[in-house]
């Protein structure tokens, strides 16, 4: 009997003795810290994907509080209503930013860019890049292996086996970046969402000259200028025989996908067009030639 | 007991299918396709255009900045454009078509084969020469030449090595340069001795290449300060660091370069280049490609101008096989796979290596066994498999700290892995993440 | 030419080195052991090995099919080595389904809930070994007499040479005897010549390097030598415990597993050393009789620590030379 009784007041007092240490340690190394942060942090999504510019949910918080106004600083997984949330908080008033959203700017298909070689390295992107400029014709356009799939940490985008393009889920984006920073040849952007979802934006990223870009991808920019010239609104630049559409500018009006030669430029979510009857067709081209 | 380097080292088969066939010339093209950009550094500038007469010999691209190296037309005849064109790289870039006219050289260019011992320059005027006549490093590398032989200020060169050793299996051009050109590539190294001012010269010659060791001991024996060593068959006895080691017993520090051990290596292909280049006035136009593969006809070494498409030398060996798989530009361990064969032949193309279908795919990769063979193979005593993890990971503090940097994608880890686990590939890619890295912090 | 071209980064070529043709190397060199067993235990040396072999491999595919739903690799070895090396480990006469559920701990547990080949921690065969060892411990030190070499029904168990060492000396067999193989133990450890043959092919065949098997020899013998020169007992004579037990099948076969040692010549050493310490301690001064397993389980513990803090020789490292 007395050996249980020694044995659970040894235990008993070495325990307490642990516990007393530690909250002393604990104590006396605490770090201050603003209540507010922690306040902050609680509100945020905890997803840590870095789409704020920071690395993780703990700095955003931080960065918040210590900041002087919240210019800048968004979260764009919790969106407004996060932003208004941490507003209330700090007594300031969030930045209202427009909702973004991943585009992938190649629709080379299989179908619509052929095949010239068989790819057998590793099934990563940046690899691939640095050895070639891909299995196709084209040496700017996706090469399908799936680094943005693998980065993103929200399940949102993900290699279509037929295409072997990637697809943005749209409800499931949230445009933190990390697909855009995966990508070796910069295909992927970060633009408006649009009202209902609608956007318009040139789906290639050739730089080559237009016979060369066609030569390789039949659904290619080939820098034509058309759409430049049938936009009303200035917002179309060409570079390096390609276009580029600002979203800004654009006010959705999809003049410029009618004139694409090559059907370069997607629309998004719009209703479907009527259809002109061919007889009509056939006279505006002819009044147009 | 052969010297070799100390540290790891592999043994793939040699298969020199070609050795000892002689250097034979081809037809010229119907028309050249040359880079503008066929070495390190910055691309050249055009200085033609289209519709300018050019002949074999002609400038027709100035180099950009120091580390630069001009470019001369391999041919005469009629520039046809200026455009972007695929080339070794696996990219396009700006390239100048020239149309082949005839084959009319530039006056100054002495086309005898008579040997010229004689060299009156100083140390400055044959450097430059060499870089007037836009030679680069033969081997592969391509590094400009004359930037190579200007030791940065503070550094002095006390010994010049030079890299005849061709360790990559099937590659036999420098072989049969020692063996047709040993006299001009003697003088070639009596001139950069000059230019550097070393009295002391190491010719390293791997030891499968008998003939050659025995010829060029005969022949050193009337050249004072210049010894052969014969070395060790083993990869990577030609790599820079490890020939240096090999030779003189010193291995070049993590991040510096080997002037800072005092020594310098330059391949038997540039030797040539700059005997040709000081004592003939001949710019760097043409150069010795082996052709080779087990189901080629004729494995063959071929002297072939600069910008001639590589099918012209396919051709010549009897065409492309039925069962070609991968056409490889250079060897089999650090040579690029080819998308096409319509690339033209560059400064740095050593070789053609077509391997047949079966034994060109890649096994499929399975989990590290953790043999450690990777470890005690990698000539710079890395641990691949432990660089291969932290890449994919993205631990990039990690893997500049287990030195990802010192690697020289030499390829021993990836040969000899159990697991078929593509090591190399990931380091690369590691090794160029960390050096962005680092050149961000530094500016 | 028709088909499209093949395109990858270098190398391109490849050694031709798979890890079947290791693990089968191995298996070779433990042809000679195996004969020796055959020849001292006859019928059931071959009975043990081979259901050892088919427990594992069974398990491992039935396991990786139908557990872990991914397609089985049973050819590549190794399981069959955990098989060979878990009926090295055991008596000839163990019960057979005591060497069921060894194996299937050995596999199950050890090595496919880590992830299968390449990410298991610990040796599965050895720690197969004493989970017996503990569970069953009655039955795992039951040794056969190899009389059974001359025609007797009954067998009659013996002490080994490890248990004589601590209990009773004097009955020591000589050191000839116990190079050779002819004394009790369990199927693999009885012939320190078999099993150096087998590390002769493996050095021969590149599947290992030395550094492993003479950092643990070299280190046994150093700590008994020592103590032998200052008291010449028996218990520490350093041959007698190079020659018995299973120090040699330990050194030569279990520690120098891929998976479970360090990557580096210098982590090798390390580890081969703590082993060696280890082993020694515990047949000197610990409970049980044999120490080897036990050491190489501890020290397969401390292998990532190991590879963590060893780098290889680098290169530039080097003091000129000449």
């Amino acid at each position: 009997m007395s050996v249980i009784l020694t044995a659970v007041a040894t235990l008993g007092a070495i325990g307490a003795g642990s516990a007393g240490i530690l909250y002393l340690v604990s104590q006396k190394f605490k770090v201050e810290e603003d209540p507010r942060i922690q306040e902050v942090q609680d509100t945020l999504p905890a997803a840590n994907c870095g789409g704020c510019g920071f690395p993780g949910c703990a700095a955003f918080a931080a960065a918040c509080v210590n900041a002087d106004s919240l210019e800048g600083l968004n979260c764009p997984v919790g969106g407004e209503v996060t932003m208004d949330r941490v507003a209330a908080i700090l007594g300031q008033t969030a930045t209202k930013a427009a909702k973004k959203i991943a585009v992938v700017r190649c629709s080379g298909t299989c179908e619509e860019r052929p095949r010239l070689n068989q790819y057998d390295g590793v099934s990563n992107c940046s690899i691939a890049a640095a050895l070639y400029g891909g299995d196709t014709g084209c040496s700017f356009g996706c090469l399908g292996l799936g680094d943005c799939e693998e980065s993103c940490t929200f399940d949102a985008i993900h290699i279509n086996p037929l295409t072997l393009l990637p697809e943005v889920v749209e409800d499931k984006c949230t445009a933190c970046g990390a697909c855009v920073r995966a990508c070796p040849k910069d295909i992927i952007e970060l633009r408006k969402q649009g009202p209902k979802s609608r956007r318009i934006y040139v789906s290639c990223v050739n730089k080559d000259k237009g016979a060369v870009a066609k030569k390789a991808c039949n659904v290619a920019c080939i820098g034509c200028s058309k759409c430049q010239q049938a936009c009303p609104f200035e917002a179309i630049t060409i570079e390096n025989n390609l276009a580029y559409i600002d979203d800004d500018k654009c006010r959705l009006c999809r003049k410029c996908v009618v004139v694409c030669p090559t059907h370069s430029i997607l629309e998004l979510h719009f209703p479907p067009r009527k259809e002109t009857p061919p007889a009509a067709k056939e006279e505006e081209a002819i009044a147009n030639a | 007991m052969l010297k070799s380097f100390r540290i790891g080292g592999i043994h793939p088969k040699e298969n020199k299918l070609s050795a000892g066939m002689a250097i034979q010339p081809i037809a010229l093209p119907a028309q050249v396709v040359i880079p503008l950009s066929q070495h390190i550094g910055a691309p050249c500038q055009p200085i033609v255009k289209k519709g300018d007469k050019v002949k074999v010999g002609t400038l027709i691209g100035k180099s950009v900045g120091f580390v630069s190296a001009q470019i001369h037309s391999s041919v005469s005849g009629t520039v046809l454009k200026i455009d972007k064109a695929m080339d070794a790289s696996g990219y396009k870039r700006d390239a100048v078509f020239i149309n082949v006219e005839e084959d009319i050289w530039e006056e100054q260019i002495d086309r005898s084969e008579a040997l010229v011992t004689e060299c009156n320059l100083t140390a400055k005027e044959i450097l430059e020469k060499i870089a007037a006549a836009g030679i680069v490093g033969m081997g592969g590398a391509t590094f400009p030449t004359h930037v190579k032989l200007t030791p940065p200020p503070g550094m002095k060169a006390e010994v010049l090595i030079i890299n005849g050793v061709e360790c990559e299996p099937y590659l036999t051009s420098d072989h049969q340069l020692m063996m047709e050109k040993s006299d001009e590539i003697l003088v070639g190294i009596t001139l950069v001795m000059k230019a550097l001012n070393v009295q002391r010269a190491i010719v390293g010659i791997e030891n499968n290449k008998k003939d050659a060791v025995a010829l060029f001991t005969k022949k050193v024996k009337a050249y004072p300060g210049i010894e052969v060593q014969p070395l060790k068959v083993q990869y990577p006895q030609g790599g820079e660091k490890q020939l240096i080691d090999a030779l003189t017993g010193r291995q070049v520090p993590s991040g510096a370069l080997p002037i800072s051990v005092g020594a310098v290596v330059q391949n038997v292909g540039t030797l040539f280049a700059i005997y040709e280049a000081v004592q003939k006035n001949k710019p760097l136009i043409e150069r010795v490609v082996t052709v080779t593969g087990k189901e080629v006809q004729r494995p063959c070494n071929l002297r072939a101008r600069i910008g001639t498409p590589l099918t012209t030398l396919i051709d010549a060996a009897g065409g492309i096989p039925e069962s070609t798989g991968k056409v490889i530009s250079g060897g089999p361990m650090m040579g690029k796979a080819l998308a096409s064969i319509d690339i033209p032949v560059a400064k740095g193309t050593s070789g053609i290596l077509i391997v047949p279908t079966l034994e060109a795919k890649r096994k499929a990769m399975k989990d590290c066994i953790r043999c450690g063979k990777c470890v005690q193979v990698c000539p710079m005593g890395l641990n691949p498999t432990l660089l291969m993890n932290l890449t994919e990971y993205e631990v990039w503090d990690r893997a500049e700290k287990n030195a990802i940097t010192d690697c020289i994608e030499c390829g021993s880890c990836s040969y000899t892995c159990p697991a078929d686990r593509p090591l190399l590939d990931y380091i690369r890619l590691g090794k160029g993440k960390v050096n962005g890295i680092i050149r961000a912090r530094k500016n | 030419m028709e088909q499209k071209l093949i395109v990858s980064p270098s190398p391109h070529v490849h050694s031709g080195d798979t890890i079947p043709k290791n693990m089968y190397a191995v298996l070779i060199a433990l042809i000679p052991a195996f004969l020796v067993a055959l020849y001292t235990f006859r019928l059931d040396a071959l009975l043990i090995t081979a259901l050892s072999v088919l427990f594992c491999v069974g398990f491992e595919y039935l396991i990786v099919r139908y557990v872990m739903k991914k397609e089985p690799s049973i050819l590549d070895g190794s399981a069959i080595i955990t098989g060979v090396l878990l009926a090295f480990n055991v008596p000839s006469g163990l019960p057979i389904w005591i060497l069921a559920l060894g194996a299937l701990f050995a596999i199950g547990v050890v090595k496919l809930t880590f992830g299968g080949l390449g990410n298991n921690i610990f040796n599965p065969a050895i720690a197969g070994r004493i989970f017996l060892l503990i569970s069953f411990p009655a039955q795992m030190t039951n040794w056969p007499s190899t009389a059974m070499a001359v025609e007797t029904t009954d067998a009659v168990s013996s002490a080994t040479v490890l248990g004589l060492l601590k209990q009773a000396p004097e009955a020591l067999p000589n050191l000839q005897q116990m190079f050779l193989g002819l004394e009790p133990g369990s199927l693999g450890e009885m012939s320190a010549a078999a099993l150096l043959l087998g590390l002769v092919y493996l050095l021969c065949k590149r599947v290992i390097t030395w550094h492993i098997p003479v950092s643990i020899l070299v280190t046994v013998a150093l700590f008994t030598g020592i103590l032998f020169l200052i008291d010449p007992l028996p218990l520490y004579n350093p041959l007698i415990h190079l020659f018995s037990g299973g120090l040699m099948l330990g050194a030569i076969f279990m520690a120098t597993d891929y998976v479970t040692s360090p990557l580096t010549k210098k982590g090798m050493i390390i580890f081969g050393a703590g082993i060696g310490f280890v082993t020694v301690a515990i047949r000197l001064w610990g409970a049980y009789p044999e120490g080897i397993s036990f050491a190489i389980l501890l020290m397969n513990a401390f292998t990532p620590l190991i590879n963590t803090y060893t780098t290889p020789k680098r290169f530039g490292e080097a003091v000129k030379h000449g």
